[in-house]
């Protein structure tokens, strides 16, 4: 093989799977240089001769490259263009052309604009799931295939192989024809995925992988297109083969951190892939006789390679002891290093050598490369908690039991790597032996740890953070555990390894998010009207996920002064809502009485059909959860109207009864929510604008009472209407089919016109009820409020034998006088609003708060400013309120205490002389 | 992410799913005629079992129906599923 050396660059000639025919331009810290397609920004970088990247987050010492790929723990960059990214290994980056690329001084920065690209992701089902493309990957995967199954092959670099550099032969021929062969045979299948540049992140229960495949970073931008720059995979696999490799594990010794200190088959593999001979002057330390495949091939690229080999006996197999160009020292250790004079950056210049004879000795280098032995790649196997052991010929953890559905496969289980001398560090000064070199974590760090009376790696790692940076400890791991060992003195398999946890290369979180972010991050959901509501000018409020109008502001107008018009409209005109986001369940069934009699606390079974009753809803422990009408339709049909943030959960607590205890009913629920507008035309004068829009009706009091309802029509569309009110107006709640919601709706407003009908929103809406004392749960409940507790002891059955709750009242806490209840509060200086939340204290004569503990007797749920009152008002739990009406107490308001007096929850219209007209 | 065996759906993702805690906690017959304490134990006490548990799962995204599973608490490993009414084999 030829060995030319490019002038001006670390590039050799008859190396390289790169299209030397093409150049691309870049910049690095400002400086333009070329690469080729098929480089990354690590072999072009190191190809110009760019061997300092940046320095490190803690001391400020200068980092390169250690490692060809996602295990590198120093060669972090910046990118700038195209695509602003920070802390990226310049090892795992394609190079494209025109890129800015920046090395990493500390930390990385945020891009300041916000990224254009789109993420998505797809799901796969398969039989078997293949993870890495090396050649045991690529075995199982074809063996599959063969087998008739679904298979998936996914690896995270750019071409498969794995770790074959192409001068192996494997079966006979070149490992080359070899991957070309499998792949051209995988591509006959039909139910064969294959993707490169996908990265199998994590493992999860029941064959479940999620795997991230970069899709046009490494495209010129005229050929990214409209796909989407990263794409997650979600694969359920019945077999998962975990075919991942392994990770060559450094050893350490002093200044062990400098640029141009690198693991040894990443040398290799810069050869072999990028044509990048990484040293002329090599010192690689070993200890084992793996390695002597990169001493051979790199000397043979033309460099002049120092073996320093640990083991006295020097290599173990005939082959690797006599290798031209090479010269081996058996029984030898590099115990520091010395930084290279001439370019005065902190690069490697020497390794300090000691002999078996005990002498010192510098020997000068640009590259000093370290390979103490494999670590197995079991990242994927422990995600699914299978358990790893050590293994003292490998000096590392690999699978021990087997796991249901996972397979380990090829150099992942250990197989294939030659064992060879275990050694994890030399003797020398700890705090200059780096362990986890991106964080700056030394042997020192260790043994400070240790010293502290750390004994588990996992409070060692805490400690020390070492594993704790974007490599997660792919090359330091392993080390640290076998120092904190020889420290404590204990054998490492009793100390164990840290867990491996998802995910196992950093992954951005816009990939995990996909296309669920902005509009798409929740679903909103809007009634058939919220058209009709923008051109209005409303202002939305986010009710669940439902966008309801909260108040329609007139010009000038902020929203108290808007809600104060729309609720003095109401009370002496006539206002419009949009209630369709009231939950609504029909209830059908011979047994559906029966079913609503056990659910709600009052009898619903004596309704009549044609006639709505109130009904509170409260779980076992007799607290309530939800309240709103019910209408009987027939005598086996109910509509059953929930609160807008309650419907969901009423519907499933309704079912969870039916289905768990009480099979034996007869009865079905089904969610019409969205099938029902729903629009309370409210206040004095909503009769004449009902009489006029459905002509046909009798809609006096007398024909069309309070708590009714009766269906009619409007030009062919049937419309129900029925007498609730949750203002304590008159009012008629007209439903129509959503479809017909527009077109009714302004009928009602034309009809209306004359008597300046007001649409009004939440807010207002909000205002009305609780001027009449009408609770709304979940606000002016928490989960700890009985029906009694509300004032509503009238809506609990004492005839029925049991409902969901009834046998929670007679508990003896539940009887309790000084339970909190609902009460209304008026500050008396007749214009403090009292903040929603405040505590109440009990009145201080002198005006200041007592010193802490000071008794809490209830705080304040509702607080509104009353058009009807012409003063703020408030709702408050309070204990044993309902005795206290006329007391005054104290709101800590601030650093003032407002005095407020107790009331009736109900504060306007108490005698109900308004709802009938 | 678990697979869950719905026993009427089959094998479903388990976002699809709500817990429902302890399965076979019966709703007293008479709870008129319990103590406090006893309608106390129904209302709030439930086992936390270290190991094989049996509890209740609703289908909730799916077809939406209750059934019974035996799950291990250690390993979160389902053993087995069943409708309701059935009994455990
Ligand atoms: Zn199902």
């Amino acid at each position: 093989m030829s060995s030319e050396r490019v002038d001006g660059s670390s590039r050799v000639d008859g190396y390289g799977r790169l299209d030397r025919s093409r150049t691309l331009r870049f910049t690095f810290d400002g400086q333009p240089y070329t690469g080729h397609p098929g480089d990354t920004i690590a072999s072009a970088l190191l190809a110009n001769g760019v061997v300092v990247l940046g320095s490190s987050v803690k001391l400020g010492r200068s980092r390169g490259i250690s490692a060809s790929w996602t295990e590198d723990a120093t060669g972090l960059i910046q990118i700038e263009e195209p695509f602003p990214e920070p802390m990226l290994l310049a090892s795992a980056v394609e190079l494209v052309d025109g890129m800015v690329v920046r090395g990493l001084n500390g930390q990385g920065r945020l891009a300041e604009v916000p990224d254009a690209a789109r993420y998505d992701r797809r799901h796969h089902h398969v039989d078997t799931l293949v993870v890495g493309a090396g050649p045991a990957g690529l075995r199982a995967a074809l063996a599959a295939a063969r087998r008739g199954e679904r298979v998936a092959l996914i690896d995270d670099r750019p071409e498969a192989g794995g770790s074959l550099t192409g001068s192996e032969t494997i079966d006979g021929r070149s490992s080359r024809h070899f991957v070309a062969s499998v792949l051209a045979d995988l591509a006959e299948y039909p139910d064969v995925l294959h993707l490169q540049r996908t990265t199998a992140f994590g493992h999860y229960d029941d064959g479940f992988v999620l795997a991230l495949e970069r899709r046009t970073d490494h495209l010129p931008a005229t050929e990214a297109g409209n796909r989407s720059r990263q794409r997650v995979h979600r694969i359920r696999a019945q077999r998962v083969v975990v075919a991942t490799g392994a990770h060559e594990r450094p050893i350490v010794f002093a200044d062990n951190d400098r640029p141009g200190i690198m693991l040894a088959a990443s040398a290799r593999d810069f050869l072999h892939r990028y044509g990048v001979l990484v040293g002329r002057e090599v010192v690689l330390f070993t200890s084992h006789d793996g390695a002597y495949d990169t001493a051979r091939d790199l000397a043979a690229a033309g460099a002049s390679v120092t073996v320093v080999e640990a083991r006295p006996q020097g290599p173990a197999l005939e082959g690797v002891r006599a290798i031209p160009g090479a010269r081996v020292i058996p029984g030898a250790r590099v115990i520091s290093t010395l930084a290279d004079q001439e370019h005065q950056d902190g690069r490697i210049g020497a390794a300090v050598v000691i002999d078996a004879e005990g002498h010192e000795f510098f020997v000068n280098c640009d590259a000093l490369l370290l390979s103490g032995g494999w670590n197995p790649t079991a990242h994927l196997f422990s995600h699914v908690r299978g358990a790893l052991a050590y293994d003292s010929q490998l000096g590392a953890f690999k699978p021990a039991q087997s796991v249901p559905g996972t397979e380990v496969v090829g150099a992942a289980a250990g197989e294939g790597i030659q064992p060879g001398l275990v050694i994890w560090r030399v003797p020398g000064p700890r705090e200059r032996q780096f362990v986890d070199v991106q964080r700056d974590s030394t042997v020192a760090d260790i043994a400070r740890a240790v010293g502290a009376g750390l004994r588990s790696v996992e409070h060692v790692k805490r400690y020390t953070t070492i594993g704790t940076a974007h490599d997660q400890g792919k090359t330091s791991g392993m080390i640290a555990a076998g120092i904190t060992a020889e420290l404590m003195n204990r054998p490492i398999e009793e100390l164990g390894t840290t867990t491996f946890r998802p995910p196992y290369v950093p992954v951005a979180f816009a990939a995990l998010a996909g296309r669920e972010r902005g509009e798409l991050f929740d679903p909103a959901r809007k009634t058939a009207l919220h058209e009709w509501h923008v051109k209005a000018g409303a202002v939305f409020e986010d009710v669940g996920q439902w966008k309801r109008a909260r108040h329609y502001p007139k010009p000038g107008e902020d929203m108290e002064a808007a809600v104060l018009r729309e609720c003095a409209a109401v009370r002496t005109g006539v206002g419009i809502l949009d209630g369709s986001t009231l939950g609504k369940i029909d209830v059908q069934g011979p047994d559906a009485p029966a079913l609503l009699d056990l659910m709600y606390t009052n009898m619903m079974s004596s309704l009549k059909v044609g006639s709505v009753r109130y009904g509170v809803m409260c779980g076992v422990d007799g607290m309530v959860i939800d309240d709103g009408t019910v209408v009987r339709l027939a005598e086996d049909r109910y509509m059953v109207i929930t609160t807008t943030g309650g419907a969901a959960k009423i519907l499933d607590w309704m079912e969870e009864w039916v289905q768990t205890e009480w099979p034996h009913l007869k009865v079905k629920l089904a969610s019409v929510t969205e099938q029902w507008a729903v629009f309370p035309v409210v206040g004095p004068r909503s009769r004449e604008v009902i009489g006029e829009v459905f002509g046909d009706l009798d809609v006096s009091n007398e024909a069309f009472g309070f708590m009714t309802w009766r269906d009619t029509e409007l030009g062919g569309v049937p419309v129900r209407l029925a007498r609730i009110s949750f203002s304590g107006e008159l009012a008629y709640e007209v439903n129509v089919n959503a479809w017909y919601a527009e077109a009714v709706w302004l009928k009602l407003l034309e009809a209306g016109a004359k008597h300046n009908i007001t649409p009004y929103g939440t807010e207002t809406m909000h205002v009305l009820r609780a001027e009449k004392g009408y609770p709304i749960i979940g606000q002016d409940t928490d989960g700890t409020v009985t029906p009694q507790d509300l004032g509503m002891g009238w809506a609990v059955s004492k005839k029925k034998p049991d409902f969901v709750g009834k046998r929670s009242f007679a508990r003896a806490e539940n009887q309790n006088p000084l339970r909190k209840q609902l009460v209304g509060l008026l500050p008396t200086d007749e214009s403090t609003k009292l903040p929603e939340g405040s505590q109440i204290v009990e009145f201080a004569a002198d005006g200041v708060l007592p010193a802490p503990p000071v008794p809490m007797l209830g705080h304040v749920t509702s607080s509104y400013r009353s058009a009807a009152l012409g003063r703020p008002f408030a709702l408050a739990l309070l204990k044993g309120g309902r005795e206290r009406i006329g007391d005054v107490v104290h709101v800590p308001v601030g650093e003032q205490l407002v005095a407020a007096q107790i009331t009736s929850a109900v504060l306007v219209d108490p005698e109900g002389a308004r709802r009938d007209g | 992410m678990q697979l869950i065996h719905c026993p009427w759906c089959g094998p479903r993702e388990e976002v699809e799913f709500h817990y429902g805690g302890q399965a076979h906690i019966a709703y007293p017959e008479y709870p008129s005629a319990l103590s406090d304490e006893s309608w106390a134990h129904y209302v709030f006490f439930r086992d936390n079992t270290k190991g094989e548990f049996a509890e209740r799962w609703s289908h909730s995204s799916g077809c939406r129906r209750w059934f019974n599973a035996v799950r291990d608490t250690r390993t979160y490993t389902f053993l087995k599923t069943y409708k309701i009414g059935e009994v455990a084999q």
